[in-house]
């Protein structure tokens, strides 16, 4: 029995077995497992692109965030700022005119205090006057025949009293 | 260590029962027997009783027609005309006498022990691979790999796919991918099969020169059938110098060369399948030849003979899965050649 030389049965079988396995493993085998093979891979694929994306998204998210959070941060100093300057110059503006205010009222009650004053001053000094004319006219009815020099005299007398009492 | 222990005590049952019905053992029928081809499936020999499975018998007679019977006729010596022929030139195969007397040998296409083999094996493989398939019919890849059997083969078809075809054929892979998987897988198998030692592996599927000769043709046909412009311009008109094309040596030696690559992919696939056979038997022979040095001499060289057959068995397996790769990997060099240019 020769080794080398093919046997005829066996290359006959051989030929039609592998024929039929390999249309067989062709039609329904492979291709089947190898295409879904490469469609897990495509989808892994895709899959890792898409975590990448999104890696890079969220990277993006916090940079912006932390921008916007220090706009905002800014934004609150200037705002503070502001109020706090506002309300500086506003309370001033009141301590300002509520000064002024009260000045007015005080000169305004100065005035009339000396208005007043005044007023009460004449008033004791004419009923003082017509007082003393009749205090004097009693003491000096009889004396004085002429009433008016009597009166003349009397008025100078009381300038001169008021002058000396009150100078202002 | 468990699967070791096994293996010591069949040694130790194999030292002290073979010795007693020692015979002289005609070492050229023992190899021949074991890697050659027969018309039954010889399982085992209890009490000297062959134990073996018959196999149907397919001959054509140019005299008498189609004949169709069991083997075990052929052990009762001659039936229908037909025997096992002693001769030279036939020898071991069936044979009828031709008018003249002479042998004459009929056209045979029984189903011998390879055949058998095959037919087993590729069932296996066809179970294997549409069993994965089958797999991802019912599950979808996308989400999910598979596990276990479909696992396995899932790796080993991506590994195939991957390291060879992509990378050798280039983008035009898928054309060739199902034919390279199929001969890889049909190659691993059939090498598996043969090196276990029982039924049904142990026929020598791959180490028989008519299977390497189809597959190495398949090839061929693979590399030959499909090839572009750019090829055929390269073996029949290669860019050397005008004087190698005129008197034609450079397409002479590129013809040449179209025939010894699919030659040295069937060479080396028997070849190598073969001398693992032919070496594993050698070494499980070395108990039986020893047998009549005494006892203590054979327990010796048949320890050393296991431990040695342990060791060839291993690299059986590599082999087993190497040649599968490298026929599978040259084919595929072969193939991305003559796609060269695309």
């Amino acid at each position: 029995m020769s080794l080398v030389t093919p046997d005829f049965g066996l290359l006959f079988w051989m030929t039609l077995i592998f024929a039929i396995v390999f249309f067989i493993l062709a039609k329904w085998g492979f291709p089947a497992i190898t295409g879904m093979v490469d469609k897990r891979a495509d989808r892994i694929e895709e899959s890792i692109e898409k975590a990448r994306k999104a890696e890079k998204m969220l990277a993006e998210m916090t940079v912006e965030h932390n921008k916007m959070l220090d706009e905002t941060r800014a934004e609150q100093a200037r705002i503070l700022k502001e109020a706090a300057q506002a309300r500086d110059t506003m309370v001033g503006q009141a301590k300002q005119q509520a000064q002024e205010e009260a000045a007015k009222l005080l000169d305004h009650a100065r005035t009339q205090i000396a208005a007043e004053k005044e007023s009460a001053l004449m008033d004791i000094r004419s009923q003082v006057a017509a007082m003393s004319v009749d205090v004097a006219e009693k003491i000096l009815r009889e004396k004085l025949s002429d009433s008016k020099t009597q009166l003349d005299l009397i008025n100078r007398m009381l300038d001169e009293v008021t002058k000396t009492d009150n100078p202002s | 260590m468990r699967g070791l222990r096994y293996i010591f005590t069949f040694l130790f049952l194999a030292l002290f029962s073979v010795p007693l019905g020692a015979e002289e053992l005609d070492m050229n029928e023992y190899l021949f027997g074991h890697v050659g081809d027969s018309y039954e499936w010889h399982i085992t020999t209890i009490n000297g009783h062959p134990v073996s499975i018959p196999l149907p018998v397919i001959v054509h007679s140019k005299t008498t027609g189609w004949h169709v019977f069991s083997s075990k006729h052929l052990e009762e010596g001659e039936h229908e005309g037909f025997y096992i022929s002693d001769s030279e030139k036939y020898s071991g195969k069936i044979v009828e006498r031709g008018p003249s007397g002479e042998e004459v040998r009929p056209l045979d296409i029984s189903i011998t022990k390879n055949v058998a083999g095959l037919i087993f094996n590729s069932l296996l493989l066809v179970f294997l691979v549409l069993f994965t398939a089958s797999w991802y019919k019912k599950h979808d890849a996308r989400e999910e790999a598979p596990k276990g059997l479909a696992g396995i083969m899932e790796m080993m078809i991506t590994m195939v796919e991957d390291d060879i075809i992509k990378e050798c054929i280039g983008k035009e892979y898928k054309r060739y991918s199902p034919y390279l998987l199929t001969a890889f897988f049909f190659i691993f198998i059939n090498n598996l099969m043969g090196i276990v030692p029982f039924f049904p592996g142990g026929a020598n599927v791959t180490g028989n020169i008519a299977v390497t000769f189809v597959l190495a043709m398949c090839t061929f046909i693979a590399v030959n059938c499909f090839g572009n412009k750019h090829y055929y311009k390269e073996i029949f008109w290669p860019d050397v110098p005008m004087f190698l094309k005129v008197i034609p040596l450079m397409p002479l030696i590129e013809i040449i060369g179209l025939f010894t690559k699919p030659f040295s992919l069937m060479i080396r696939l028997f070849a190598n399948i073969l001398a693992g056979h032919v070496m594993l038997l050698g070494v499980v022979a070395v108990v039986f030849l020893t047998a009549k040095l005494g006892v203590g001499m054979n327990a010796g060289l048949s320890a050393i003979s296991v431990l040695f057959g342990v060791f060839l068995d291993i690299l059986e397996l590599l082999v087993a899965f190497l040649q599968a790769y490298v026929f599978t990997m040259l084919s595929a060099v072969f193939i991305g050649l003559s796609r060269q240019g695309d």
